[in-house]
């Protein structure tokens, strides 16, 4: 079923979008991420331009965010407090990003840094996951528990001025950490289409030191409002949302991210994660080959 | 503009030299070409007639070249290059005329009915293009940059040759069908028809095509340029409201 989209100005097969969009709602469901780090370069492989890519994924972000957002909401594992702190730092991160995006879009090295980005925050991040969940998973067949980490925030954290009460997030720390950490994952959303959501909730974790019960919720409650944020900011300057295109999506992801949801209850968390940290390693390493071996499209063309 | 209007004054020209040379009578099967939501491209039939002066046929048949070209672009084109182990952006060119789309069929292959000299005038062929650079490249990183577009632009069909699929029907009709790829832009196309004799093209005539979205199509172009707010506005309300939708649903299963 062929389906011209008006903005990126070409048609695609709406059946394999919506299943793309399905894929990364169950994964999104599953995980309690939101897939942006899929759909973007999903959609550039399926020959998408990448600038409506990544502003059509934002929205994608948006609507799989929402249902999640709602369920913590009631069981009030939102700190909006701290919630509303990493939204300000992230409005600002993504008017940050817009001046980052146009300035690198001017010396023609978007293309480059996105793929850098990719590969350093995934590979990254896959690997600390991926080594903690291992670390679990011996410890449970071996059956040694592992000495609980201590939760506190790191020393430069302490090292800010001004101190607010995080009630829910059960902490007293100074509000610029959770503002620069709400910038720079701003700033990644307007520049890569991504969320952030996996790597708010390390940071939340590791750095800010917050409980784990309000982490997920408070990192979608910031996930929901910046990719909103991101998707007017892209509508207002670089026109690329398309809104068919977004549709399309949303319409697998929403679906796909229920049934991740029913699946995730009945799977150990231990899994869950080694699984997740096994294919944020896959993308990394796909796009490290990307940067290293020759591209498949040595030119570019870009109109003035 | 300019070349297309000299391109257009072409065969008055040619009346006004010599009563005898034939002249072209070119048509089109769509004036309009309309993108609508199952847009997936369009096949274009250009026919015609060649009409000799007497009616006399010349002994050697002519051949016929049809054109279909869109818009220009003015682009800028970057170079991938390895730097320290990775690819990175390196070369630039900058093109002020390179067509967004140019499709092409002859009754045999170029290069046996057109000397270099006039396939390089009337822009016959891909390679053949004017793209009008305007950095500072020397003329082998330029003619690498063109090749480069060219095969860019070919692998998304919008650069396309068919050398000898012209059909010449008694030496008088001719007609070819060249393919419209979905990934055109809209804006004024021209089909552009020669008639060419012993390696010179002694006819030429022009047709003109638009290439325009439909109602939805347009609304919806329009809107994110025009009323970006309200439409950032519509992109929001649509994520949250399915998300919400969704979650909603299966809190009731």
């Amino acid at each position: 079923m062929d389906l011209y989209l008006p903005i990126a100005n070409l048609s695609v097969n709406a059946l394999v979008i919506i299943g793309l969009g399905g894929v990364v709602g169950l994964l999104s469901g599953m995980f309690g991420v939101g897939g942006g780090f899929l759909t973007t370069p999903l959609l550039i492989f399926y020959g998408i331009p990448p600038t409506v890519a990544a502003a059509s994924a934002a929205s994608q972000v948006t609507g799989a965010s929402v249902s999640g957002v709602v369920t913590h909401m009631s069981r009030g594992t939102v700190d909006f407090r701290m919630g509303g702190v990493l939204i300000a730092g992230g409005v600002v991160g993504a008017g940050l990003g817009v001046l980052i995006f146009r300035l690198l879009q001017k010396v023609g090295q978007i293309d480059t840094v996105i793929g850098i980005l990719y590969v350093l925050m995934l590979g990254g991040i896959g690997g600390l996951m991926a080594k903690e969940s291992i670390q679990t998973l011996v410890a449970l067949k071996t059956g040694k528990r592992i000495q609980a980490r201590k939760r506190r925030h790191h020393p430069l954290v302490a090292a800010l001025p001004l101190r607010w009460r995080f009630y829910r997030s059960g902490l007293y720390i100074s509000p610029l950490a959770p503002l620069l950490l709400g910038m720079a994952t701003g700033i990644l959303t307007m520049l890569l289409g991504v969320g952030g959501g996996f790597i708010l909730v390390p940071a939340m974790l590791y750095l800010l030191g917050m409980t784990t019960q309000s982490v997920v919720g408070t990192s979608l409650f910031q996930i929901l409002f910046v990719t909103m944020a991101t998707t007017m900011m892209h509508a207002m300057t670089t026109k690329a949302v398309d809104l068919v295109l977004a549709l399309l999506l949303l319409i697998g992801s929403v679906t796909g991210a229920q049934i991740g949801t029913r699946i995730s209850m009945s799977i150990r968390p231990e899994y869950l994660r080694i699984l997740l940290a096994f294919i944020v390693l896959l993308v990394a390493a796909r796009m490290a080959l990307g940067l290293g071996w020759r591209p498949d499209e040595i030119y570019t063309i870009e109109l003035r | 503009m300019r070349r297309r209007a000299l391109l257009c004054l072409a065969p008055v020209a040619l009346m006004l030299g010599a009563a005898d040379e034939p002249q072209l009578v070119p048509d089109v099967s769509q004036r309009e070409v309309v993108i609508q939501y199952s847009f997936t491209g369009a096949d274009l039939l250009l026919f015609g007639a060649i009409v000799y002066a007497d009616g006399r046929r010349p002994d050697k048949p002519a051949d016929i070249v049809v054109v279909l070209k869109g818009p220009e672009q003015s682009i800028i084109m970057r170079e991938k290059q390895k730097v320290a182990g990775i690819w990175v952006n390196a070369d630039t060119a900058r093109f002020r005329s390179a067509p967004s789309f140019y499709a092409m069929a002859s009754s045999r292959p170029i290069d046996r009915i057109v000397d270099e000299r006039s396939a390089a005038i009337y822009e016959l062929g891909v390679d053949k293009l004017q793209l009008s650079p305007s950095s500072l490249n020397d003329s082998a990183e330029l003619s690498r940059f063109q090749a480069g577009l060219v095969d860019l632009r070919a692998r998304s069909g919008l650069f396309v040759e068919r050398p000898g699929t012209v059909e010449i029907t008694d030496g008088v009709l001719y007609r070819a069908r060249l393919p419209l790829s979905a990934r055109v832009i809209v804006g004024d196309y021209t089909a552009e028809t020669f008639l060419v004799q012993d390696g010179r093209v002694v006819a030429a005539a022009v047709r003109d095509i638009t290439v325009r979205k439909s109602g939805f199509e347009q609304f919806m172009a329009s809107a994110a340029e025009n009323w970006s707010f309200a439409y950032g506005l519509v992109a929001i309300a649509l994520a949250v409201g399915m998300g919400w939708a969704a979650g909603a649903i299966a809190r009731r299963l």
